[in-house]
């Protein structure tokens, strides 16, 4: 039989020979059979000692199997198997077939017999391991298989008994991974031990072996991750391995227990040495609680961890969690949490300097003390200080997600969190301060508590304190003393840190419009007005007057009553900054004369309706007349375009809607503008200027195709059609150019030929698309197609030109939500008269800052571009470490650019700004439609459709003034 | 059966001397000295330890745990002066940092006060010379039996706990520590040794501490108010220790904060006693031990050497000086020029003693009486902030919890207080609690597992014949004890018998059993052979008369005088005794009527 098979395995690899002579070296050529598994066969038979065919498996296994020949490979191994007497050469065989079942598009069920035999005779426990290693491969492999899994587990469950710690370990993951799930499909004919696999696997809790335990247990949640319901009865087994010697098998107990606690949440379990009962969620929380204190940190963190998403605990233990009964001499003593709560609500304002202060009160029963909690007791509290970071951060994750779910608890564990602002660690502050952020809306900060939150302002990083501005931004302030506290201490901020003032801004713009009411007691004093007396007006362009200003327009908005207290240049400033800080500043019902001056008139109050309306009215305009005359049309068209653009000026909300269209609908006009058709009809030649005209709409049309397709978010397939069809519609237009001016037919071939592909392609891609593009360019392109690949270039110009003509207008549907992608570089600003000086050839630093707007993947997109005045461009791709995330849709990219340059004589202007890169490939309708899948397609696409890299500049460039000196000797 | 002896800290705060016997060997921990006594009293009795005859040849080593003074001040007394010559063991940072404030300890006492019979430098000199360093969990080989391994305690830099092990029994000795970690310092933690012992420090054993947050941030905030007011603060501390987790404190607020203000600390013994901190950095929490590559924490970049002169400088500063009580020297210096000005703080960040400056401000005096009869008005601030480095209540149960020994002993703490938690380990970990006083030996009786060696050949036969070895349960197998050479070996019979040059001696039962039966003798033994076929042995007739049950030899023989009887001879060796006995019994019982 073997013979036989490797008789067919040389036969198959024969015709690989032709292909493979070039690269195989001359010792190879000589080999009459130098097919792989041929090669490999005489490499192993010549093999001296078992360290040579190890070698050669070595070799072997670092050169890819083809699909067809992995089977040939597996029974030459296998062979070589039956007759190694060294184990390592065995174990190395049997890994490699472990390796080979894995080969894409092989299904190893013709060799698991072999496999499986291969166990009956082995000694060595490491081989042992190995093969069922192997096993388990081929077992993954095919899962739709259930008698071949059955036949697996019932193998491992044989091997179970070994005496190596390896093999157990081996067998108890196969019975994991293999292992029935469903219910019923046992059947009579199969053994006792195939049927109950969480038996046993559970007996295998108290193996000897830490690592077997292990094993057990990970086997047991893979089992649970493969969809079979655990049963019960694993709690009590899962509580005592809580206690085991190793760390591994504690961490992966806690994972059990958690699950088992997802399970059962409400069952009933006794509690030991008592008569209570009390629900299975609540002992399986004490419990990881209990873990939070474990002698391993890495057992604290996957406790601390897990305890956020037990949710269904109940509010009693919950609130356990963060108790921890402080003592001082036996007598009871107040934290100073509760020390600072008293005092707050006793009215005194923080004294806390007296010694003694915090002096135990009341005796306590010694017996009621209970030193090791036997619940939740403090489990927070000690997560919160422990040693190590990592642990502290998952405190504060699952902090975060109990808090979440539950207010009462948000409101218990603030002072846990606020005190976390004080961390050591950057990281762990950095994440207090967003969990708080996320909770905000459950809580509202006691004054002692935004007092120390506060305090946090002044930290030197960065990201700290935008991020406590983003908290400020949503948190709840209970007094009009908070809210002086907060701008007193913003206004700090703003002084120590100038560059924040956008952040502080934004922030005082939020905690205004949150508390109009509280804010309105404090405006005569903000804005230092006088009952009697006109006070000096304040400078304008004082950024900390300006942050005062935001915060009280920003009440006013709906405090109607606080305009009656503004003095007179406090009305021309709101006017002022109302244009200039638009985004900041509200509009206002304001009295008097500055009803009529104010941009926006006061009937109007659902101003989003109307807008919208009225983009859709324009639209509706555009896509009606269709058959008017040229003139009417380009008319129409421009006038639709102008109001569009002024549209997104005013609605921000409608901004990324307006332009979108605004773009499409001036590709459109291009386009009518190009096929004018007077200027078609002359001699070529004559109409150099015309053909400049028309090729340019073309490149341009290409452009903002582009821009339309990738510098928005939101874009759906829809709409990719109509801008892939544009973009076809300008390539029409090019060929049809190129084939007016240039002479000979020649190259027109490849250029039709290329773009018949293309159409292919389109329709190819889209083609659930096609039926809604009736009368389009493409449906009646595709009507004429068989004609159009068999006629001459010069013809199917001619077929083009009309139907570009004649073809209709499609109406471009507008999708939910639709942003453009925006980006302002903050810094450097510009403005700066002093040039920047280095030596030449050295290189210097420039800080950029910048924000980022409905930018999709900015790691991968965004680019910085430097423009010297000697027109040298230089791209720069920042790390991916470099972007931020404050918000959804929302970047920040804080960078470093290096320059250089050589000498200059005097400083000069460089530009920066940012990039947009794309790629066609990336294609949104690629990755969508599902149609069209590149994977498979590849070759068949033109090269154009698969190489298109480009990039899309997307902000205001930035002038810095730099001078590089020429180097001193 | 290890008892310790406490010659020093048994239910008291203040010298730390514990001497343990353990299986035969000496080993004494700790060697502290009094701070509160002038005279004999300060330095520990070591003629509890032995009558006569010297002390090297009782004691095997001497551990020190850490470099508080309470707790190794009295070491140069103890090796110098009392005599001494074996190993003293400390960690790296100990042996360090113990001879400076050894010498500053001497030259108060010596130069200041002018006291004589006291330890001279050279002497502590000569003293270290004696100490081997440890590093943390390695296992130091003291002699042939005695080993002890040093755990990281927290408290102050260097601060260990130590293993103690002669064979199977084990001791493990806290000195001080420290479960919260804290600014410089990580929290102490041990494996699951299960020593038999743990003798345990309970200073704070009736507190449970509030989270250490608060604390911090009042004492920043505190010192941040004044000094952006302008105002000067002054934190009097002791040089080592809670110093420098100050240091570390107010310097990273400072980074943190960008704030300008300089911050000094009294030179001199401070300086050597940083350097070292520099130094240990493996020593230290995880934040410094992170971040050295960049920048070495200890490295200081707000806070330079104070000089007298900067004392009367205009605008804000902070400083800390020494000593801690300000009884005198430059912190009660700076005091006076300051304690005027209601801007100013003063920050005592720990106990102060009765009759100190320290406590008179503590407890509220305003005005008060210097020398010279002069009166100074306090007007400064005075805050009080607790930063303390042992563990409290339940810092000392997750302590025990951890290392979950049979016994605790508690030491270094009130009495009363040490009752509490007594009974709350009692309660909550049954196990038995010591709590020695001064001079008391408790005795621990132990259950010593005493290890047996046996033949992998032996193991692998016994355990074959089993199903799996189960960890948590005995087994029961065959084979012969050897006590030979001060060593246990499992050895199979016939090994034994080789080894001890022995012939095997077949040692046999016999039994018989009366039996009526009026048959013929071959009808009998056939009846008893039907009669035993049923049972689960394999039974055999041999064809001479006899009948075999496994290894057991039954014969019939009809009685001399009475035909009527028969005798049953019950034959079987020593190894099956069970089955022989079994057998007699059951023929015993007689045989069931015959069917046949």
């Amino acid at each position: 039989m073997a013979a036989h098979l490797k008789k067919r395995v040389y036969e198959e690899f024969t015709k690989v020979v032709q292909q493979q002579h070039e690269d195989l070296s001359t010792k190879k050529l000589r080999l009459t059979k130098p097919s792989k598994s041929a090669a490999l066969h005489v490499d192993l038979c010549k093999a001296a000692s078992p360290a040579d065919a190890l070698q050669y498996l070595l070799q072997f296994t670092r050169k890819p199997v083809e699909v067809e020949s992995v089977e040939g490979v597996v029974r030459i191994l296998l062979e070589h198997y039956y007759k190694e007497n060294d184990a390592s050469v065995r174990l190395k065989i049997a890994s490699l077939l472990g390796l080979l079942s894995k080969t894409a598009g092989f299904s190893p069920d013709c060799i698991m017999d072999d496999a499986i035999n291969t166990l009956q005779n082995e000694k060595s426990h490491q081989v042992l391991a190995q093969l069922l290693d192997t096993l388990l491969v081929i077992g993954t492999k095919l899962t739709e298989n259930p008698p071949v899994r059955m036949r697996l587990v019932e193998v491992a469950c044989k091997h179970l008994t070994d005496s190596s710690h390896g093999v157990r370990n081996k067998c108890l993951q196969v019975i994991g991974c293999l292992g029935p799930v469903e219910k019923g499909l046992a059947k009579e004919g199969e053994s006792q031990a195939a049927k109950d696999v969480q038996k046993i696997i559970g007996d295998h809790f108290n193996d000897q072996d830490p690592r077997v335990r292990t094993a057990a247990i990970k086997a047991m949640l893979q089992l649970h991750e493969r969809g079979l319901k655990l049963h019960q009865a694993i709690y009590s087994q899962a509580c005592k391995l809580l206690a085991d010697d190793y760390e591994q098998v504690r961490s992966a107990a806690v994972q059990l227990i958690w699950v088992l606690s997802q399970l059962y949440p409400e069952s009933i379990v006794p509690i030991p040495s008592s008569n209570e009962e009390i629900r299975l969620v609540d002992d399986a929380f004490g419990k990881i609680c209990h873990m939070v204190s474990d002698g391993s940190w890495v057992v604290r963190v996957q406790a601390a961890k897990l305890l956020g998403s037990m949710q269904q605990v109940s509010s009693h233990f919950l609130e356990q969690t963060l108790d921890k009964k402080l003592m001082s001499d036996l007598r009871r003593k107040r934290t100073a949490h509760e020390r600072a709560k008293e005092l707050y609500s006793s009215g005194e304002f923080s004294s806390g300097r007296k010694w003694g202060d915090d002096a135990p009160k009341e005796e306590i029963d010694t017996g009621a003390v209970n030193l090791i909690e036997s619940g939740a007791c403090g489990a927070f509290v000690h997560g919160l200080e422990d040693e190590m970071y990592e642990v502290r951060i998952a405190a504060v994750e699952a902090l975060c997600m109990l808090a979440q779910s539950s207010p009462s608890f948000a409101e218990k564990c603030l002072d846990f969190l606020v005190d976390m602002f004080n961390d050591e660690i950057e990281e762990v502050r950095l994440q207090s301060i967003h969990t708080m952020r996320k909770i905000s809306n459950n809580i509202t900060l006691r004054e002692d508590q935004l007092d120390t939150v506060l305090a946090v302002l002044e930290d030197s990083s960065r990201d700290i304190r935008e991020a406590l501005h983003e908290l400020l931004c949503c948190t709840n302030v209970s007094t009009k003393e908070g809210i002086h506290l907060a701008l007193v201490e913003l206004l700090k901020n703003l002084t120590k840190y100038p560059t924040d003032r956008e952040s502080i801004w934004k922030c005082l713009k939020f905690l205004g419009s949150r508390h109009p009411t509280l804010v309105l007691p404090l405006v005569p004093e903000l804005l230092s007005t006088h009952p009697f007396f006109d006070t000096p007006e304040p400078d304008m362009d004082d950024p900390a007057y300006i942050a005062v200003l935001v915060l009280i327009f920003n009440a006013a908005k709906s405090c109607p009553t606080m305009p009656a207290l503004f003095s007179d240049h406090t009305f021309r400033h709101y006017a002022y900054l109302r244009d200039s800080l638009s985004h900041l500043v509200p509009p206002l019902r304001l009295p008097g004369r500055k009803l009529v001056s104010s941009p926006v008139s006061p009937t109007i109050t659902p101003h989003e309706d109307p807008s919208q309306q009225f983009l859709h009215q324009s639209l509706e305009r555009v896509y009606n007349l269709q058959h008017l005359d040229p003139q009417g049309i380009q008319e129409l068209l421009e006038f639709t375009i102008r109001d569009l653009q002024r549209l997104g000026e005013l609605q921000s909300e409608l901004a990324g809607m307006a332009d979108f269209t605004a773009t499409y609908l001036r590709c459109q006009l291009l386009l009518i503008k190009a096929l004018q058709e007077k200027l078609w009809n002359v001699a070529a030649p004559l109409y150099l200027k015309q053909n400049a005209l028309a090729s340019a709409a073309a490149k341009q049309i290409l452009e903002e195709t582009y821009k339309m397709e990738f510098m928005y978010s939101g874009v759906e397939s829809r709409q990719v059609v109509i801008i892939h069809h544009m973009r076809l519609q300008a390539k029409a237009l090019q060929l049809i150019v190129t084939a007016r001016t240039t002479r000979g037919v020649e190259p027109l071939f490849g250029m039709c030929e290329k773009f018949l592909q293309e159409v292919d392609s389109f329709q190819r891609c889209f083609i659930s698309e096609l039926p809604h593009m009736q009368g389009s360019f493409v449906d009646k392109l595709l009507d004429l197609m068989p004609r159009l690949v068999t006629s001459k270039p010069s013809e199917v110009v001619k077929i083009l030109q009309t139907t570009l003509r004649q073809s209709t207008f499609l109406h471009l549907p507008l999708p939910e939500q639709l942003h453009r992608a925006t980006a302002n570089i903050i810094e450097p600003t510009g403005e700066s008269d002093n040039p920047l000086r280095f030596t030449s050839g050295l290189v210097v630093a420039l800080d950029v800052d910048a924000t980022l707007e409905h930018v999709q993947d900015p790691q991968g997109t965004v680019k910085v571009q430097v423009l010297y005045p000697d027109g040298q461009a230089q791209l720069i791709h920042p790390k991916p470490a470099d972007f931020r995330n404050p918000g959804p849709g929302r970047h920040r990219l804080i960078t470093q650019v290096y320059l250089s340059h050589t000498a200059w004589t005097e400083p000069c202007q460089i530009e920066v700004r940012l990039l947009l890169a794309y790629n066609s490939n990336r294609s949104k309708a690629s990755t969508k439609s599902p149609k069209c899948a590149w994977s498979e397609s590849l070759e068949a696409l033109p090269p154009s459709e698969n190489g298109i890299e480009g990039t899309i500049p997307f902000s205001k460039p930035v002038k810095v003034y730099i001078m590089p000196k020429p180097a001193r000797r | 059966c290890p008892s310790p002896l406490s010659p020093g800290a048994g239910q008291d705060v203040g010298r730390s001397c514990i001497l343990v016997s353990i299986a035969g060997k000496n080993v004494m921990l700790d060697c502290g000295m009094h701070m509160g006594y002038n005279d004999d009293r300060r330095f520990p009795d070591f003629s509890y330890i032995t009558q006569n005859g010297r002390l090297t040849d009782f004691l095997d080593c001497v551990i020190i745990s850490h470099f508080h003074l309470d707790h190794c001040g009295a070491l140069p007394y103890f090796s110098e002066m009392v005599g001494y010559d074996g190993p003293i063991y400390m960690t790296h940072p100990t042996k360090a940092i113990c001879p400076i404030l050894l010498e500053d300890y001497r030259k108060i006492t010596v130069d200041k006060k002018g006291e004589t019979n006291f330890f001279t430098s050279q002497m502590i000199k000569d003293c270290m010379k004696k100490v081997v360093a440890v590093h943390l969990h390695q296992t130091v080989q003291v002699d042939e039996e005695l080993e002890i391994k040093a755990y990281y305690a927290g408290h102050v830099l260097g601060a260990a706990m130590f293993q103690i092990k002669v064979g199977c029994e084990s001791v493990v000795y806290t000195g001080d520590y420290n479960m919260t970690p804290d600014r410089h310092l990580g929290a102490a933690w041990i494996d699951k040794c299960r020593p038999d012992l743990l003798i345990t420090e309970s200073t704070y054993a009736t507190t449970i501490r509030d989270s250490k947050r608060c604390r911090e941030r009042d004492f920043l905030k505190k010192v941040h108010e004044t000094v952006e007011r302008g105002g000067k603060v002054l934190i009097p501390v002791f040089a080592l220790g809670r110093a420098q987790e100050l240091c570390i404190l107010l310097e990273t607020f400072w980074e943190r904060m960008n704030l300008k203000a300089p911050i000094y600390f009294s030179t001199g013994l401070t300086e050597k006693a940083n350097h070292y901190y520099k130094l240990f950095i493996t020593w230290t929490n995880q934040k410094i031990r992170k971040t050295f590559v960049q920048r070495n924490m200890f490295e200081f970049k707000h806070i330079k050497a104070f000089d007298r002169a900067f004392a009367d400088n205009p605008g804000p500063m902070v400083v800390f000086a020494t000593p801690g009580m300000l009884h005198a020297g430059q912190s009660l210096q700076i005091f006076r020029k300051w304690a005027g000005n209601e801007k100013n703080m003063v920050i005592m960040p720990g106990y102060c003693v009765q009759g100190t400056v320290g406590h008179k401000i503590l407890s509220g005096q305003r005005k008060l009486e210097m020398e010279g009869r002069q009166i100074l008005e306090v007007k400064m601030q005075v805050e009080y902030m607790s930063f303390s480095a042992h563990a409290d209540a339940k810092g000392i149960m997750q302590l025990i919890r951890q290392a979950e020994p049979r016994n605790v002993l508690l030491v270094h703490g009130e009495a009363k207080k040490m009752e509490f938690l007594k009974q709350k380990i009692e309660q909550e970990f049954h196990v038995s609690c010591y709590m020695p006083a001064n001079g008391e030996t408790t005795t621990i009786l132990t259950n010593p597992s005493i290890p047996v060696d046996i033949s992998l050949g032996l193991l692998k036969r016994e355990t074959a014949i089993g199903l799996l070895p189960d960890a948590k349960k005995p087994k029961l197998m065959h084979g012969t004890l050897m006590m030979k050479d001060n060593s246990f070996r499992l050895v199979s019979p016939e090994q034994a018998l080789k080894e001890l040059g022995l012939t095997e001696h077949q040692l046999r039962f016999t039994c018989r059993v009366h039996i009526q039966d009026p048959r013929k003798e071959h009808e009998t033994v056939l009846r008893v052979y039907n009669h035993l076929k049923g049972q689960d042995y394999s039974v055999q007739h041999l064809p001479d008369g006899s009948i075999t049950v496994e290894s057991i030899l039954i014969q019939a023989t009809a009685h001399s005088e009475d035909q009527g009887t028969k005798v049953l001879l019950v034959s079987w060796t020593y190894q099956d005794e069970e089955l022989g006995s079994y057998l007699t019994s059951l023929l015993k019982k007689g045989l069931p009527q015959s069917t046949s």
